[in-house]
């Protein structure tokens, strides 16, 4: 009765051996910890700098065959709008198929022969843009950039084009929160909760099975040591290592790329632990499932990839269907998401933190819960 | 319950994916003892010690270890039984005297510096607490595993082939205070490949393919065989060997140098071959002799394949 009894006292001395344990290990074990401090560092300043949601300066092949003037300032008006740049000129039709083809250029634009006469005579010539539209995000922006530039390029360079009635009301759009749509602040935050799921999930879904390979798990199993005990004592020593990550992260979005913090920080601290505790959580199932490092890293992986493709970190979340944002709701990157640039651009405080945060809680729940279950007492 | 028991169990059976690696063993060690676990590689020692300190949880079987009931009472009888794994099991990235503390904080003994102090000194590896275990060779390594399974005062040590890959002088010591703590009362069942460890047992028993074949001290156990002996010292014991592979009455023949074992379950039939053999010459001369512990156990893992095959 009384072994039943004390299957849940948590016994804080055997946590203890457990925590000081880990940390001698982590110390040890320098290429680690230099990966995981390094990690955020590379990763940041890589994804940071290099991913751009507005791709400007796209290679762009023109087709002239009408030297007019209007023709000209068209070129120069797309030239100026900062997404086409002509590198090359086309003398046929079979050129632009073949420079598209390969993929040389993005755009193709064809000035039609009598292009000049036709405007003047107000019969309402086209201009043909083709676009290799295989990469949509590519292509998306310039073509929405290119009635605005067009009409203006006219405008500018004939008085005689009768403007378009303007409608009978006036449309104010207004970006909020990234006004000039600067990329690094959806960027920089997201990559706070990426790398926090890479670095976390991997670290524990290592450490129960490098016990396991190393044979020492028989003898902790052996020892009077507790599921919990070994699992706390495990994740709190990476949850140290998980702060150090997010500071490192935070120091660098505001030193490197101005994002600015407009919201409450410590309720930022606090749904990061929440998440950094759900990840270790998810890592820790994975390590006893798993029967080798290797197979824990592939684990690792397969739940990565969804959570950087479906949690809204690289795509609009509403823009999948349903069913797949349904996957994205129960990965905890979907809401810490929310929950970061939330705080960090939209000002959100403790309410609109909580609002976003509490999934978090419940995956946390329902995954230390099939963890421990898991994790068994005995070798079976 | 018989209270001179320290483990007292029937009918242990273990199963893995339909095969029944333990099949209803009995084991029986009184307190103080040392019982020794003999048989072939995959016999079941490994599962059978697992079962008894509650890393297994056996699919048939009744019985108490310690006066705790094995099928229910794992947690009690984890608390009071030293287990040193097959293979080294604690950290090698961790030094001497960390392991030994993790062991103690785990076992939340009291005065824990003192107690690792005191392991540290009987080890004699004062000078070297700050080494990492990894470093350690074999044999250092076997003693740190077995200190660490014994601070914890257990009343019962599992030893599952503690001497495997460590050389003869370490091995003895080993030996030396494996005696040392049964003699204070510790109960030792330890399974080992190795004949002059087993003879240094209280007691024995030879598992085979999951059952136990027979128990007893060294000499009930080769008495209890029935195997008749006889050695031939001849220069082609080689030679002499092949020729008699096969005959009648002969089950086992094994040269040791320039002497040559020859057993048999039938010692007339073996008597009868022999002289035969000697007759068609080259001729030898051959006395009968007290069969070792090995013949015995070479000839019971022969008979067992022969029953599975």
């Amino acid at each position: 009765m009384s072994a039943r009894a004390g299957r849940f006292r948590l016994s804080l001395a055997r946590l203890w051996a457990m925590v000081v344990k880990e940390f001698i290990q982590m110390r040890r074990d320098r290429l680690t910890f230099a990966l995981l401090v390094g990690i955020p560092i590379i990763q940041l300043t890589l994804f940071g700098f290099a991913i751009n949601n507005d791709p400007k300066g796209l290679p762009t092949i023109v087709h002239v065959a009408d030297p007019g003037p209007h023709g000209r300032s068209i070129l120069s008006a797309l030239r100026n709008s900062g997404y086409f740049r002509p590198t090359e000129e086309a003398a046929s039709r079979a050129e632009i198929d073949r420079a598209l083809e390969l993929g040389r250029v993005q755009f193709a634009v064809t000035i039609p022969a009598g292009f000049e006469r036709a405007l003047r005579r107000g019969e309402h010539p086209a201009i043909l843009i083709e676009a290799d539209a295989s990469d949509p995000a590519a292509t998306g922006n310039a073509i929405a950039a290119l009635s605005r530039v067009m009409t203006n390029a006219l405008m500018h360079d004939r008085g005689d084009v009768t403007p378009a009635p303007p409608p009978p009301f006036d449309i104010a759009v207004h970006r909020r929160f990234n006004p000039e749509g600067i990329t690094q602040y959806n960027i920089v935050p997201g990559l706070i909760g990426v790398i926090l799921t890479m670095t976390m999930v991997i670290v524990t879904a290592m450490a129960m099975t490098r016990e396991r390979e190393r044979g020492t798990m028989e003898n902790l199993l052996a020892m009077p040591i507790r599921p919990s005990e070994v699992m706390l004592g495990k994740i709190v020593p990476s949850i140290g290592m998980g702060a150090i990550q997010v500071a490192v992260v935070l120091l660098a979005a505001r030193a490197l790329f101005d994002v600015p913090m407009t919201g409450s920080f410590p309720a930022l601290m606090i749904a990061v632990m929440l998440f950094i505790a759900a990840n270790l959580c998810v890592g820790f199932t994975f390590s006893t499932i798993a029967r080798n490092q290797l197979q824990a890293m592939q684990m690792s992986f397969f739940f990565f990839l969804p959570s950087i493709l479906l949690s809204g970190f690289m795509f609009p979340f509403r823009g999948m269907p349903v069913w797949a944002q349904t996957i994205g709701e129960c990965l905890p990157l979907t809401h810490f998401l929310r929950v970061v640039r939330g705080v960090m651009l939209r000002g959100n405080g403790f309410a609109e933190v909580a609002a976003n945060a509490w999934p978090m809680v419940v995956i946390l729940t329902v995954v230390t819960f099939v963890a421990l279950r898991r994790y068994k007492r005995t070798l079976d | 319950m018989n209270g001179d028991l320290a483990i007292d169990v029937t009918g242990l059976t273990k199963a893995f994916g339909g095969r029944k690696v333990v099949d209803d063993v009995a084991v029986q060690v009184r307190r103080g003892e040392i019982m020794g676990f003999l048989g072939p590689n995959g016999s079941g020692k490994t599962t059978t010690i697992r079962l008894l300190c509650g890393l297994l949880v056996p699919d048939a079987g009744t019985g108490t270890c310690l006066g705790h009931d094995v099928l229910r009472a794992g947690e009690a009888i984890r608390r009071q039984v030293g287990y040193m794994t097959q293979k080294f099991s604690f950290y090698e990235d961790l030094t001497i005297e960390e392991n030994l503390t993790f062991v103690a904080r785990v076992f939340e003994m009291d005065d824990r510096r003192g107690r690792v102090q005191r392991t540290l000194e009987r080890l004699g590896l004062e000078n070297r607490r700050g080494q990492l275990a990894g470093t350690l060779s074999g044999g250092w390594k076997q003693r740190l595993a077995l200190a660490a399974c014994i601070m914890h005062e257990p009343r019962l040590l599992l030893l599952d082939e503690p001497t495997a890959g460590v050389d003869p002088k370490a091995r003895r010591d080993f030996w030396d205070e494996i005696h040392d703590l049964a003699d204070d009362g510790m109960t030792v069942l330890v399974s080992t490949h190795y004949m002059d460890e087993a003879e240094r047992c209280h007691r024995i028993a030879y598992l085979a393919y999951g059952k136990k074949l027979t128990e007893g001290t060294v000499d009930e156990v080769v008495a209890g065989a029935g195997l008749s002996t006889f050695t031939v010292d001849t220069p082609g014991a080689g030679a002499l060997s092949r020729r008699l592979q096969g005959r009648p009455g002969v089950d086992l023949v094994a040269p040791f140098g320039n002497v040559l074992h020859i057993s048999g379950r039938d010692g007339d039939a073996l008597r009868a071959t022999l002289a035969a053999a000697s007759a068609e010459g080259p001729a030898f001369a051959f006395t009968a002799d007290r069969p070792t512990l090995e013949d015995v156990f070479i000839l019971l893992m022969n008979q067992s394949t022969d029953n599975f095959a």
